[in-house]
């Protein structure tokens, strides 16, 4: 009896996502840049979910006896600002502030690009509509966004959060698009649909599962604009308000008084980049790992 | 090629149409009364109803529209609330000084982009790729605004190479308004570099692997002429994409490097619009770069299909 060999991909999606995850294992042990930026991720996550653990002083606790101070002064580490604000404090609570409007701007992205691109590369009489929707919301760059919704709204949080958000459904409604006019052609779907599966259930047990991978590499691509991006805004008084510790806040504050104290100005950009950096790195070597023409890692 | 093009022309036109639609609505979103903003809060019912029948408010909301459309095809976007200087001399005063940063931008970002990105390519696996790899990740992590404010602390003000801020017009002193904005530009492309170099190693890498490289080579061309024939120009049409799509970022980016380096640019304008609820200037402004941002992609899109034969034949989107 002739043996049978199947290819890969085929009935199960969660064969599909454990095979992904040891892919993904397999590929970061060799690839240090990826595990560094998985490490630095890791250590960013922990620090702002812990900020009130490890923060010494509150983010917007003022001390007019001591303001200016350098970094290394006893009890402020990093020193202190034009109100005497320990600087390490508000870092770390502006990483949390950062990581906020980063996760719910990615969030809206998924929520509403998924469903989207979903229906628009499925759907293909649907395609046209929902292109001409992203065409116009791409046509609004995220700053107008931004200082449209500033006007109508007032910046805040939630403001900075939603303008990032709309600005990258476009992109994520493509990604999906893209995923599910390749998956809908594959033999497993064409053998689902012989068998008179429907369209709602074929995308959610074969394309939304096969897609997701694609979906969480896209994520790691919005996570650092929206970090970069939500630092802007409130850099310009488009987004969170002061005295909220934000890293973009800290930046536009320490721009004022910067030939006082340019250190002031140093940190809360390093820690912007290191957030960055983790998202990049980790983001390059997760792509690296579930892209199925990448063989040279495998 | 015309039907592509056709095609991209009709899209365009319904992104325009519908855009224009949004800021209608956006702008009726805004809070407050613009008839009461406009008569002060005793008028009486009758001025306000009179000041609405001027605006044309008291009108349907389909008639408002066409008024409005109206309006900005003419350029007449009415005066800033402000200063009650017509919105179309603030745009004609800051604009150009926008567009040149910008301009500038792209061209040391594009120079630089893809001179790194072809040294990354020629020496692959040895220490300039890495260099010129490090330098994209740096530029794509490090915030450019960030980078603006340590320029200016350690080049302008320590080093004083540069001016820290300030702009001189380029038709008082072409020389000075070059020397006034390479800092802003170069800051700016930054990010933009980063991008355009990666993509530019990556479709060399590609190109270099391709058949007609190998032949060419095979017929004993030079390397530098291999390079500049099949490389390069398989690259620029990885450029002009990049450049279509980041153009959005570029325009951000502007506001924020204008804002830094106290320009008194296009995004000036709007950030002091925003803050001083100066409608009809952010209206103005807003209407403004979103129809510029369509042309602007359609004209690349076309130069794309211009340089790239395997776009025209496709045809469709």
């Amino acid at each position: 009896m002739a043996l049978i060999t199947t290819t890969e991909p085929t009935f199960k999606a969660d064969v599909e996502l454990g095979s992904a995850r040891g892919r993904i294992w397999r590929s970061l042990r060799h690839n240090p840049l990826g595990l560094a930026g998985g490490v630095l991720l890791a250590i960013v996550v922990l620090v702002a979910i812990l900020a009130p653990l490890i923060a010494p002083h509150g983010p917007t606790e003022v001390n007019f006896a001591a303001p200016f101070q350098s970094p290394g002064t006893v009890g402020y580490i990093l020193g202190t600002d034009d109100l005497g604000r320990d600087i390490f404090s508000r870092l770390i609570f502006g990483v949390q502030v950062s990581l906020q409007v980063g996760l719910l701007s990615v969030a809206l992205a998924v929520i509403v690009g998924t469903p989207l691109g979903l229906i628009a590369g499925y759907w293909r009489w649907l395609d046209g509509i929902i292109s001409r929707l992203t065409d116009v919301t791409l046509a609004f760059p995220f700053i107008i966004i931004a200082v449209g919704l500033a006007a109508i709204n007032g910046p805040s949080l939630g403001n900075a959060a939603l303008a990032l958000g709309i600005a990258q459904v476009p992109t994520m409604i493509r990604v999906v698009r893209g995923e599910t006019l390749r998956l809908r052609e594959t033999d497993f779907v064409l053998a689902a649909k012989a068998m008179d599966a429907s369209g709602l259930s074929i995308i959610f047990t074969h394309i939304l599962p096969n897609a997701g991978s694609a979906i969480i590499v896209q994520a790691t691509v919005i996570m650092p604009v929206a970090v970069i991006g939500e630092a802007l805004l409130s850099f310009l008084g488009l987004g969170i308000q002061p005295p909220t510790a934000s890293l973009g806040i800290m930046l536009s504050d320490a721009q004022q008084y910067i030939s006082r104290s340019p250190t002031a100005a140093i940190f809360p950009g390093i820690m912007i980049a290191a957030i960055c950096l983790g998202f990049n790195l980790f983001g390059d070597a997760l792509r690296d790992a579930l892209d199925p023409t990448n063989t040279r890692r495998k | 090629m015309p039907r592509y093009l056709l095609t991209r022309l009709w899209q365009s036109a319904i992104t325009l149409i519908l855009a224009s639609i949004v800021v209608f609505v956006g702008v009726r979103q805004l809070p407050g009364d613009a008839a009461l903003a406009m008569a002060g809060e005793e008028a009486s019912p009758e001025r306000l109803a009179e000041i609405r029948m001027q605006l044309g408010l008291d009108q349907p909301l389909v008639g408002q529209y066409a008024t409005f459309v109206g309006n900005m095809l003419r350029g007449d976007f009415g005066a800033s609330t402000r200063t009650g200087t017509p919105v179309t001399e603030l745009v004609a005063a800051t604009l150009p000084v926008t567009l040149w940063l910008a301009a500038y931008a792209l061209i040391v970002a594009i120079f630089v982009g893809v001179m790194l990105g072809v040294l990354a390519e020629r020496f692959r696996g040895r220490w300039p790729e890495w260099i010129a790899n490090g330098l994209a990740l740096i530029g794509l992590s490090v915030p450019n605004f960030w980078l603006g404010i340590l320029a200016i602390l350690y080049l302008a003000v320590t080093l004083r190479l540069f001016p820290a801020s300030g702009y001189t017009p380029m038709g008082q002193d072409p020389l000075g308004s070059i020397r006034s904005l390479t800092l802003p530009a170069i800051i700016l492309g930054t990010s933009l570099a980063a991008v355009i170099m990666r993509q530019t190693r990556a479709s060399m890498i590609e190109t270099m692997k391709t058949d007609y490289v190998r032949t060419a080579r095979a017929k004993g061309l030079g390397s530098g002429r291999v390079l500049f024939r099949y490389g390069l120009r398989n690259s620029l049409i990885v450029v002009v994409t990049i450049v279509g799509l980041q153009l959005g970022g570029l325009i951000s980016g502007a506001v924020v490097t204008e804002r830094i380096f106290a320009l008194p640019g296009f995004g000036k304008l709007t950030l002091d619009a925003v803050f001083t609820r100066d409608y009809p200037v952010i209206q103005a402004v807003v209407l403004i770069i979103t129809v510029g941002y369509i042309l602007i992609n359609l004209a690349v899109d076309v130069l794309y299909s211009v340089i790239n034969p395997r776009i025209r034949v496709g045809g469709g989107s």
